[in-house]
């Protein structure tokens, strides 16, 4: 029997976010030497080790203690190196959140906080596993950038630059996504269609399946990949009618607020999607939990419709 | 190597100054043992152990002192005061809108203060991430205390930072635990022991006994971190 090697651009292609993640990071730890990547277990075991071998020092397993997780970021950053933290979205953000909280923002420090798995991206895992308020969380947080990309080579652009800055960054990593990258370099927000009659921001891996389900509709249609800063200006520039739809991959209403304030002094009205906050108590596939949320092509069309022609 | 700090400037104050300064905070004459279950160690730390430098406050190669139990923390203040850290005056508006003193320290506002702290059990972690940092750039020298009080190694992070120092052998760390018997619950066979069971060296001493905490804080511990148990009046004597 023959095997045959798969080209690069053939495993490219068949990489989602999280294993482009673990193939970048080698080569940017060789790159640069103040950075570090902590770890609590999960991803440990992802990391190539002949890739990661002159860097190694440089990656920090500290066992499944996530609050630890956190300090050793925030203590690394208080000698100046850049530390790049992930795990799952509840476990990097909920169980250590006062670590987050005070262990980088209140000292002033910076860090790349880097999730994978999305809101379900194992539905298996069930509730404990479940990522869908982790940008909400933040958003009680000063200084937090919020990435959320919708296809590996966002993540590539995106890690770069969150690792190159100074700042907090979080860069959520979901399962699912577009079947083409966007340019996402500048954190403005992208026209996908222009139209007269409303808008719909799609963010991240809600691209394609917004325009979809906004085909037969004279909308505009917005991608995010950078939800925090909200580019309030692109919003505000492209309005027509001020009706607004905007469709998160996480808890529904996050950005709410921010779309608000974008619109302050314009009568508007607002639909917000997103993951609901109902415990369902099921497993099953991405696919059932995207259907059971209205996260599908067919129930954004229904809730955009029923809310555009009222 | 040329960083020295242990030449002492002649704006430094005496041991004996320290209740005059602290007064300035509390505008009480006399102060409990509570109020200062922490100052003869950090006297000690900041006189012959630290070498830290109020002329170079954010110098690459200083040590490391992170006040974890951000509570009381006038005696803190008036031991930073004494080395030329703060000014005597700075001491006056302790805890007022205009200060940059607050009842828990903001290691953003005080040059020389490495942390915020007050809620428990966050230094310990920030501790052994400065140490590895510091591993990992290549500056050998530094050493990172940290201070802990008894009733705050309560939080189950602690336990977390303990374990994993103790694993990698951080032998550029130290913590010293303020025992002054407030743990709620309290530590039957004592704090040393579960620092000792996860690889760290352990000295208790007499938290008011200068000689003995120099000692201490000076004892060889090769290849692993060093606990240092200073026990103090109970805070319920």
């Amino acid at each position: 029997m023959t095997t045959t090697t798969p080209t690069v651009d053939a495993i490219t292609a068949a990489e989602d976010q999280r294993e482009r993640f673990y193939r970048l990071i080698p080569g940017l730890l060789r790159e640069d030497p103040r950075l570090a990547l902590v770890l609590a277990e999960i991803g440990a075991g992802y990391l190539d080790p002949v890739a990661t071998a002159p860097a190694a020092d440089r990656v920090i397993n500290v066992g499944i203690r996530e609050q630890l997780m956190l300090g050793v970021a925030g203590g690394l950053a208080l000698t100046g190196m850049r530390p790049i933290v992930h795990t799952f979205p509840p476990f990097l953000i909920e169980r250590p959140f006062e670590q987050v909280k005070l262990d980088l923002g209140h000292q002033g420090l910076g860090a790349v906080l880097v999730s994978a798995g999305g809101s379900y991206g194992w539905p298996g895992g069930g509730q404990t596993h479940f990522g869908h308020r982790d940008v909400a969380l933040l958003d009680t947080l000063d200084g937090w950038t919020v990435h959320v990309p919708g296809h590996p080579a966002e993540v590539d652009t995106l890690l770069r630059q969150a690792v190159a800055s100074q700042g907090r960054v979080y860069l959520r990593l979901d399962n699912s996504g577009n079947a083409h990258p966007h340019d996402v370099h500048t954190g403005q927000m992208e026209v996908l269609r222009h139209g007269n009659a409303g808008t719909v921001v799609a963010v991240g891996p809600m691209a394609d399946r917004v325009l979809a389900a906004t085909a037969h509709r004279d909308v505009t249609v917005l991608y995010a990949a950078t939800v925090r800063p909200f580019d309030a200006d692109r919003l505000r520039g492209t309005l027509t009618e001020p009706d607004v739809v905007i469709v998160e991959p996480y808890l529904a209403g996050t950005s709410t607020a921010q779309v608000s304030q974008a619109l302050r002094g314009v009568r508007h009205r607002l639909l917000a999607l997103g993951v609901g906050q109902a415990e369902l108590r099921r497993y099953g596939t991405t696919t059932d939990h995207d259907a059971a949320h209205g996260l599908d092509v067919s129930g954004l069309r229904r809730s955009i419709d029923a809310f555009l022609t009222n | 190597m040329v960083y020295m700090t242990t030449a002492l400037s002649c704006s430094q104050l005496p041991y004996s100054q320290l209740p005059t300064l602290m007064t300035r905070m509390t505008g009480d004459e006399k102060h409990g043992p509570s109020a200062t279950s922490t100052l003869d160690v950090l006297w000690v730390l900041y006189h012959d152990i630290l070498r830290v430098d109020a002329a170079h406050p954010d110098h690459p190669d200083r040590d490391r002192f992170l006040l974890s139990k951000g509570h009381g923390p006038m005696a803190y203040y008036a031991v930073l005061a004494a080395h030329g850290f703060l000014t005597p005056a700075d001491l006056d508006g302790f805890g007022s809108f205009d200060s940059t003193l607050g009842f828990h320290p903001d290691g953003t506002l005080v040059p020389g203060v490495e942390i915020g702290s007050g809620s428990l059990g966050h230094g310990l972690g920030l501790a052994v991430g400065s140490a590895l940092g510091l591993r990992l750039t290549g500056r050998r020298t530094p050493r990172v205390v940290v201070l802990v009080g008894d009733a705050e190694l309560d939080e189950g992070s602690n336990a977390e930072a303990i374990q994993f120092a103790g694993r990698v052998g951080l032998d550029r760390l130290t913590t010293v635990v303020i025992d002054n018997d407030s743990a709620g619950l309290g530590w039957p066979g004592g704090i040393a022991a579960r620092f000792a069971v996860e690889g760290w060296s352990t000295v208790d001493v007499d938290g008011r006994d200068h000689d003995a905490l120099r000692r201490a804080f000076t004892v060889e511990h090769p290849e692993r971190p060093l606990a240092v148990v200073a026990h103090v009046e109970s805070k319920s004597a």
